[in-house]
């Protein structure tokens, strides 16, 4: 399972990327091997929106399960990733790549505190999967 | 009778499970509650039950005894006799729902067929594999339009010309969302609902437009220039249609509904007092995902042999619980197959003259009554097989006196719309014959010198 | 073999099915209402007889095996059944004919709701619900009506047991409520304490499977209610599982308000491929006025030379309706014949008999497969299909396994609170030879776990498909065989 070190996690499985006062947000190699094979990728906003930490923005399918994504800060959208809609099995192929979700412009970059960093959310899978 | 144990071997069941009566198997049960006295009729044999029933039945007076001129979203047609003889067969009538592809390929592949055929009757892209019945399928239109807008938008505007059943059940399953309003429309005061009225109320707030085709009273309208203007505003439109007609008029698909319900009953299903019935639910692929209900689709095993499982089941209450937009767990997959059969036996020609024999018949009957003294026949707009009569008397005496001559009249109006007193709706299928017609028209000029 | 669709047996010009000429003269079409193709298949009938012929054989049925299906009991459906519900009489009458044409219909139904509300224990019964997820949605409908009468608009909540259906939290928030979960304790009943603490004036009731979907008999079940009712709470009971119960507890009297119950399982009429059912709800005296409309009640008492007349009222403060007409009626005569052939003495046989067949089966399989709650069961049990010593083998592939043996699965990953999950619920239509035939199979199939588990992951290997892929099935959403016009429309 990869956690790149570069990243903030939350709790929730998404990743956060930090670029100056933009976020790029998506889903950890975890949360994609759990759902196992996804096969819809949707997520409910759009450029300009301004939407708020711990909304619902995105679903993912797989045949088996469903998962909500949820904001872990919040900001303006600057862009979806709208390719996902036909090729969802890039969540599990490149979690960390090309299957960004959302890209925001942070409102309160502060929420950054609240998130993990590489080594204690590696601590965090490790201690669900017993 | 249903239980085959002989008395040796509930002993040694008994036995094995270390009890020494079947009494012991039940002592979690709060004891003051335990093995109350059922007060019901003995039980009696299966010849005893036959008799029985059979007296129930006979209580009855069938179409089979009387002419049918009563429709009203029930439609006594003709089923061919293959329809019952495959959906009597123990192998598709006592299996469970389809859960285990790998056993359940005959059903499955079934219901495949019945979306392909309800997609090509209605013009739509994709429909599910059926809900309880036209009024359900209706409610459900309702429930994924709210989805749909995410409860941004809540007017739900409801023509009052689409049958009263279905607007109430509309309603019913509405009434958990707190801030949905939906809003009856009518002509003038009256029930007879057209397109412009619908189109005047479209705004931003509306979420769906439900209208029905032939509606209640049987009218046709072309609704090209509805749904222009209730996308033209963001909206959906739905139209609740009749099966049959669909085999000789325009497809609402055509004329750019977003979602087409309707009652699948006309469609190789008996009467029987109102059910089970079959509704039927197509719409565009774009809103897929947010059908409710079951869906099958097509892929493949290990060895490339093509097979049908349910699909897109995350969405459904067994994954999504508090989350899933629909409990639904079933569809009505033997009145689906019932309807799948049907479609396939009369084919392209059989259901082409079927729908225009209702026609003809119904504006035979219907010019003939408009002949008579007392009696005059609504409208001017096209109708399908169904049409609004006024009389010059109250319709049950009406057809209290029709009855005597063996003819089950038109539905009376004015127990749903009481400014339609003395309005009867009368419903014309293949299965009457001109002679019948005749006798129905003689009957009602009688009628009217009392 | 792969059957071809309707659509691809289709040839032009072919007649199934034909009807007589019109005998009026010829109405004029409305020419700019018409569609200008209808694409329905062209075949003959032999074609269509041959195709679902065919089609037939590629399911599991009742009629040709056992069904251990927990949660869902698969009965055998009596062939007195479907003769009954054909009859002309019943068959043949138009919904909307008037009440004194349909006396004998309207008679059985009532007689119907007197029977189902004798064997529940409740004061009123509708018919109407279309099937169990049906029922439940018209029960906390009520639930929700219930309490808007009395102006207790605070009651956002329904408490649900962590073992429930996926239905029961869905259907609450089809209704507009909060769901909050409710732990099993170590017994599997519902833990008291926890009950307790999620208990207050905020709370419109509880939705109860009992036995519940470990087929345990909550012990403390008269406790949970009482909690519920003193806060105020309504108790809903899912029916699901009153095959266990019938003449054994009335839920009326065990203190639940409001519950549905299944046709379709406990009175013996066939599932047909997934429908059609029928979920008749019950209700307790204060809940009667809010049934969906309308009920049969008598509408004039009979004389000394009359029968008394029957026909349909609305309840004063219905929830609406559920559905069009007045149930699935045909279901309600195969039901009915079911109550009557059995009476009071022959219902209680049923349960008795499905509760022994599922303790058998129990006894004999907890020595080789793990039973997370060993107590006397009801007419289902929980087991887990998995062992330490055979890794990689799951309760999926010992359900794919048992097809190979010409049985169906059982229930499997359900209830969630049981890890790797296999309900097994034997019904009391099954005998004993058949049973132990079930449980040579699920021997063998733990003993080839052991020593040959590819043959576990591969199977089944005897079906007419194998395992099927679902994910290309998600993803290229194939959802109709053949649509008109142009290849770009397929999906």
């Amino acid at each position: 399972m990869k956690i790149p070190e570069n990243l903030m996690y939350a709790k929730t499985d998404e990743w956060v990327k930090v670029e100056g006062n933009v976020a790029t947000i998506g889903v950890s190699d975890y949360a994609q091997q759990q759902l196992s094979d996804i096969v819809f990728v949707e997520v409910n906003a759009s450029a300009g929106d301004e939407v708020k930490k711990d909304a619902v923005f995105g679903t993912l399918e797989s045949v088996k399960a469903a998962a909500d994504v949820i904001l872990p800060i919040s900001g303006k959208v600057i862009e979806v990733n709208e390719d996902l809609s036909n090729t969802p099995e890039v969540v599990n192929s490149d979690p960390y790549g090309a299957a960004w979700l959302i890209k925001l412009e942070m409102s309160s970059p502060a929420e950054l505190s609240g998130l993990l960093d590489a080594k204690a959310y590696t601590k965090f899978c490790e201690e669900r999967s017993h | 009778m249903f239980t085959p144990h002989t008395e040796m071997e509930t002993e040694e069941m008994l036995k094995k499970i270390g009890v020494k009566s079947l009494s012991e198997l039940f002592t979690d049960i709060p004891e003051k509650y335990r093995f109350p006295k059922l007060n019901l009729p003995a039980g009696v044999t299966e010849m005893e039950a036959k008799a029985e029933l059979q007296e129930y039945a006979h209580a009855n007076e069938s179409v089979n005894e009387m002419v049918c001129f009563l429709g009203a979203g029930a439609y006594h047609h003709y089923i061919p006799s293959a329809v019952d003889a495959i959906i009597s067969r123990g192998e598709f009538a006592t299996a469970y729902t389809p859960y285990q592809p790998e056993v359940s390929q005959g059903t499955l592949q079934a219901i495949f067929e019945f979306q392909s055929l309800i997609a090509n009757l209605t013009g739509m892209e994709v429909s599910n594999a059926s809900h309880y019945d036209g009024a359900t399928a209706t409610a459900e239109a309702g429930v994924m339009a709210y989805h749909h807008f995410r409860g941004t938008r809540t007017r739900m505007l409801l023509a009052e010309s689409v049958h009263p059943h279905y607007r109430d059940t509309l309603c019913t399953y509405l009434c958990g969302y707190e801030d949905v309003e939906t809003k009856t429309v009518s002509h003038e005061g009256r029930p007879f609902t057209t397109p412009d009225d619908m189109a005047a109320l479209v705004d931003k707030n509306t979420a769906l437009v439900v209208v029905q085709y032939p509606d209640f009273f049987g009218r046709i309208f072309d609704f090209t220039q509805l749904a222009q203007k209730v996308h033209e505003q963001g909206a959906l439109l739905a139209v609740v249609a009749n099966p049959t007609a669909l085999g000789l008029l325009k497809t609402p698909g055509e004329m750019g509904a977003d979602i087409v319900v309707g009652e699948g009953q006309p469609l190789g299903i008996p009467l029987s007092y109102g059910g089970p019935y079959l509704g039927f639910f197509a719409t565009k692929k774009d809103l897929v995902r947010k059908i409710a209900g079951r869906l099958v689709g097509e892929t493949i095993d290990g060895q490339g042999r093509r097979g049908y499982v349910l699909t897109l089941t995350a969405r459904e209450q067994h994954i999504r619980r508090e989350k899933a937009t629909s409990n639904i767990c079933t569809n009505q997959s033997l009145m689906a197959l019932a309807a799948t059969v049907y479609l396939s036996l009369v084919g392209k020609t059989g259901f082409r003259q079927v729908a225009g024999l209702c026609y003809h018949k119904a504006h035979y009957a219907a010019s003939e009554i408009g002949k008579l003294k007392g009696f005059s026949v609504l409208h001017s707009e096209p109708f399908f097989h169904e049409f609004v009569v006024k009389c010059p008397r109250p319709v049950d005496e009406i057809n209290s006196e029709l009855l005597d001559q063996g003819i089950l009249g038109g539905y009376d109006l004015g127990i749903d719309f009481p400014s339609l007193k003395n309005h009867m709706l009368v419903a014309v299928t293949e299965m009457i014959t001109k002679e019948e017609i005749d006798g129905f028209v003689d009957a009602l000029s009688e009628v009217q010198h009392d | 073999m792969t059957e071809p669709t309707i659509y691809e047996l289709s040839s032009i010009g072919r007649v199934g099915v034909l009807f007589p000429e019109p005998d009026v003269p010829l109405a004029e079409f409305p020419r700019d209402l018409l569609r200008e193709d209808l694409p329905l298949p062209e075949l003959a009938e032999v074609d269509v007889a041959r195709h679902f012929t065919n089609l037939s054989t590629k399911n599991y049925s009742i009629d040709k095996g056992f069904y251990p299906l927990g949660s869902c009991t698969m009965k055998y459906n009596p062939k007195i059944n479907e003769e009954m519900a054909r009859l002309p009489g019943f068959a043949m009458t138009h919904p909307l004919q008037p009440a004194d044409t349909v006396q004998g219909n309207l008679a059985l139904m009532y007689q119907m709701q007197e029977f189902l509300k004798e064997i529940s224990g409740f004061a009123g019964m509708s018919l109407e619900p279309s099937a169990g997820a049906q029922g439940e949605f018209t029960g906390v409908s009520i639930i929700r009506a219930y309490h808007q009468s009395r102006g207790d608009i605070k009651r956002k909540k329904i408490l649900i047991p962590d073992s429930a259906h996926g239905t029961n939290p869905a259907t609450s928030s089809m209704n507009g409520f909060e769901v909050v979960g409710v732990p099993s304790d170590a017994r599997g009943n519902v833990d008291l304490e926890q009950l307790r603490k999620v208990c207050d004036d905020t709370v419109a009731g509880l939705m109860l499977t009992n036995p519940n979907t470990l087929g345990l008999f909550d012990e403390n079940v008269v406790e949970v209610i009482k909690i519920v009712h003193q806060a105020g709470g309504l108790v809903y009971g899912d029916g699901a599982n009153l095959n266990a119960l019938l003449g054994i507890v009335r839920p009326g009297d065990l203190g639940f308000d409001i519950m549905h119950i299944n046709l379709h399982k406990t009175f013996s009429t066939p599932h047909g491929g997934g429908g059609p059912g029928s979920g008749p709800v019950g209700v307790t005296r204060a809940l009667v006025d809010f049934l969906p409309t309308p009920v049969v009640a008598i509408t004039e008492p009979a004389t000394e030379e009359l029968p008394p007349l029957y026909g349909f009222v609305r309840p004063a403060h219905s929830i609406g309706r559920v559905k069009a007409f007045w149930g699935q009626f045909g279901m309600i005569v195969r039901a009915f014949t079911y109550i009557r052939m059995h009476g009071p003495d022959g219902l209680r046989k049923v349960s008795e008999y499905a509760v022994l067949n599922a303790n058998y089966l129990m006894h004999i399989l907890k020595d080789t497969y793990t039973l997370p709650y060993d107590r006397t069961c009801m007419h289902e049990f929980v087991i887990q299909g998995s062992w330490a010593d055979a890794p990689g083998v799951r309760a999926l592939d010992i359900a794919k396994r048992l097809m190979d043996y010409d049985f169906h699965p059982p229930t499997n990953y359900f209830p969630l609170i049981v890890h790797e999950a296999l309900m097994i619920e034997p019904t009391e239509t099954e005998s004993k030879q058949t049973l132990d035939s079930f449980v040579d199979a699920m021997l063998k199939i733990a003993q080839e776990a052991h020593t040959n588990p590819e043959l576990l992951h591969d199977a089944p290997h005897n079906t007419p498909v194998g395992r099927l892929d679902e994910v290309k099935a998600a993803k290229d959403l194939v959802l109709c065989c053949w649509i008109p016009e142009s290849e770009d429309k397929l999906l």
